[in-house]
């Protein structure tokens, strides 16, 4: 299978008054066309700003991307005209928010926002767009369809808003879609549907996912492939079970400690000591060394690079080959 | 819709009576009466007794409420000591001019100042934002009877360009369209006073409440679902910019009547505020009380409208 997206060396930077800020730092990851890749970190590691930058959604000023190239269909979308970019917004490329809450305009109708994408980019006609509005909240598994069409988001419960914002997002048959939390703002028992839904559609559209969360329960049950990332840099790349059976970067085994599990009872949780690093004043060396407990003089003196340990498993540590569980 | 409105209108009766006893006692409880301006200075005691007893000014408070709260019920509000007229034939020739002297502030304001505002906005801290913020600055802080009077010096005294004051050339008695076209003339530089001031304010508040929407994450969506700027700024953002701005316009409503006293003083137009101002010096009681009962409704009116717009472009508000 080729790779539907590839992101090259991105770096996206913002230019506050206190000085640059290097959200994404020189990230590398491709999507394969029909799977889904899990992006993970703390908040603030950079991973909404990397999906922000695929559909160039960078509020610039003050954000840029500054060097690097995103490949979707041929095509560099850091270079590709507003125009163009637009038209893949929301056809080719969509996304879903953390917040359904409030990504959902409060004025308009649930039926108009879904139909808003399909007469732009499918050229529908009104009545076409909501005949296609309805069956695709049916899609989502939102009962009363027709009824719900005519709803305001207000009248929804979260859970409800989420389905429309995925329903907006393929209702178009993106070739990729772009999760960004999605099931940050739900309770646990809406989360389970709202990722089997996602899976489903996934398998029904033949649709990429590009996932990203801090859950790495999540991930496991969703993606085929893992990014994990820190402070704006990636530290780790493998396969979804290559990951989860032989993680050798001390920040995603730190992810993995700190998960609660039932099978060690009695247990004390581990937590990663510490706080993610300010972005302003990046510790020199490798970011995550005041952190880590493996760290040597070597960790703080220089930036470890990404390199493969084991076939298709890349990780950006000096001491990866010693680093157990 | 039509029966909230009948009732909030019902609710107004018991607001509208404590409003006019508030006003009525405000009025008495000022020092002199308009005796004195009906009367010669050399009146004696005994005829200002008199004309007193005529005003029905010797009564207790209370009956003197009474007696003008039952004449105003049937629509009679009595008569204005210093027109000696009805009030009912006083106000409308007057309220009509301020009416349209706010009118044309009120209409040309808010068609500037909103695309000004929302452009502010979406390019904040600009070369153009920063324009408008000086502007809006000195817009609010120069108070409108010297830049009046810096207008009427620059362009009627130097340049000789507009009339100086009034709202008719005085003995030209025109009809029809040239009536109007000296009409326009005339309202050129209270015009430009007002909607200047207006703008200020109004830049200001468009472009902080459509600050406040451009932020939010439902305009992220509305982007990423590929929609041109253009759509996401004029539809999704505006739209919701509009609900606080639909407080302003019920404000403004009652303005549009009561008029702007010290603009029209600069400019002798011959508005309600000039009236209201002789009124009250002369202790005319039936012209205030008339006046100010008629602001107060407004006031309600605008109210009740400002809410009624706030359901119209917000589905979340309901009115029942």
């Amino acid at each position: 299978m080729g790779n539907l997206l590839e992101v090259q060396d991105l770096r996206t930077y913002f230019y506050t008054d206190d000085g640059v800020v290097k959200a994404v730092d020189g990230v590398n990851f491709s999507v394969e066309a029909g799977k889904t890749i899990g992006i993970v970190g703390e908040s603030g590691c950079g991973k909404s700003i990397t999906a922000m930058s695929i559909l160039r959604l960078i509020p610039d000023p003050p954000g840029k991307i500054v060097s690097g190239k995103i490949m979707f269909n041929g095509e560099d979308l850091t270079k590709v005209s507003d125009e163009k970019i637009r038209h893949i917004r929301g056809n080719d490329i969509s996304m879903i928010f953390q917040e359904p809450m409030t990504s959902l305009n409060p004025v308009f109708t649930v039926g108009f926002q879904i139909m808003e994408a399909l007469m732009l980019h499918q050229n529908l006609d009104e009545s076409e767009a909501r005949k296609k509005a309805i069956e695709m909240l049916k899609l989502v598994g939102i009962p009363r369809a027709e009824k719900i069409v005519d709803e305001y988001p207000h009248q929804l419960s979260g859970g409800m808003r989420q389905r429309v914002m995925i329903a907006m997002a393929v209702s178009c048959q993106p070739k990729l879609l772009i999760a960004d939390e999605p099931t940050t703002a739900l309770d646990v028992t809406i989360q389970a549907q709202i990722l089997e839904l996602m899976n489903d559609l996934k398998n029904k559209l033949n649709t990429s996912i590009m996932l990203i969360t801090h859950d790495l329960g999540v991930v496991a049950e969703m993606s085929d492939h893992v990014v994990v990332m820190y402070s704006g840099k990636i530290v780790e790349d493998a396969p979804v079970d290559e990951l989860f059976k032989n993680p050798r970067h001390p920040y995603t085994i730190g992810l993995m400690n700190s998960i609660p599990s039932l099978i060690e009872e009695g247990k004390r949780l581990e937590s990663i000591s510490g706080s993610v690093p300010n972005p302003l004043y990046l510790p020199k060396g490798c970011y995550f060394h005041p952190r880590c407990k493996f760290a040597t003089d070597e960790c703080r003196k220089g930036q470890p690079s990404l390199r493969e340990i084991a076939p298709g498993h890349k990780v950006s540590c000096f001491r990866a080959e010693e680093v157990t569980k | 819709m039509l029966k909230y409105i009948i009732r909030r209108l019902l609710h107004m009766i018991p607001v509208i009576l404590i409003i006019s006893i508030v006003i009525f006692g405000i009025v008495k409880m000022a020092p002199g009466d308009p005796v004195g301006t009906n009367l010669d200075p050399k009146a004696t005691a005994e005829q200002r007794a008199a004309e007193r007893a005529r005003l029905g000014l010797d009564k207790p408070l209370p009956v003197q409420y009474w007696n003008w709260l039952t004449r105003s019920v049937k629509g009679d509000f009595g008569d204005s000591y210093i027109y000696k007229k009805p009030v009912s034939d006083v106000v409308p020739n007057f309220i009509w001019n301020t009416f349209l002297l706010n009118v044309v502030d009120f209409i040309l304001a808010f068609l500037i100042s909103i695309p000004i505002g929302i452009i502010c906005a979406v390019k904040q801290y600009s070369k153009t934002d920063n324009f408008w913020t000086v502007f809006s600055i000195i817009g609010i802080s120069m108070p409108s009877f010297f830049f009046g009077l810096l207008l009427i010096y620059i362009f009627s005294v130097k340049l000789n360009a507009f009339p100086i004051n009034g709202m008719v050339t005085p003995g030209k008695n025109a009809t029809g369209w040239a009536h109007i076209k000296d009409v326009m003339h005339h309202i050129f530089l209270p015009a430009l006073v007002l909607v200047i001031g207006s703008m200020a304010s109004l830049v200001r508040y468009t472009r902080t409440s459509m600050l406040e929407v451009i932020n939010q994450d439902y305009i992220r969506t509305a982007r990423s679902k590929g929609l041109s700027e253009k759509v996401v700024i004029y539809k999704h953002a505006f739209r919701n910019a509009l609900i606080p701005i639909m407080t302003i316009i019920g404000f403004w409503i009652p303005g549009l009547f009561s008029g702007a006293v010290i603009l029209e003083t600069t400019f002798v137009w011959p508005g309600i505020g000039n009236v209201m101002m002789d009124a009250i010096s002369a202790r005319d009681y039936n012209l205030i009380m008339a006046l100010n009962m008629f602001f107060a409704l407004l006031t309600l009116l605008g109210n009740l409208l400002a809410d009624i717009g706030y359901a119209l472009v917000d589905p979340r508000i309901k009115v029942e």
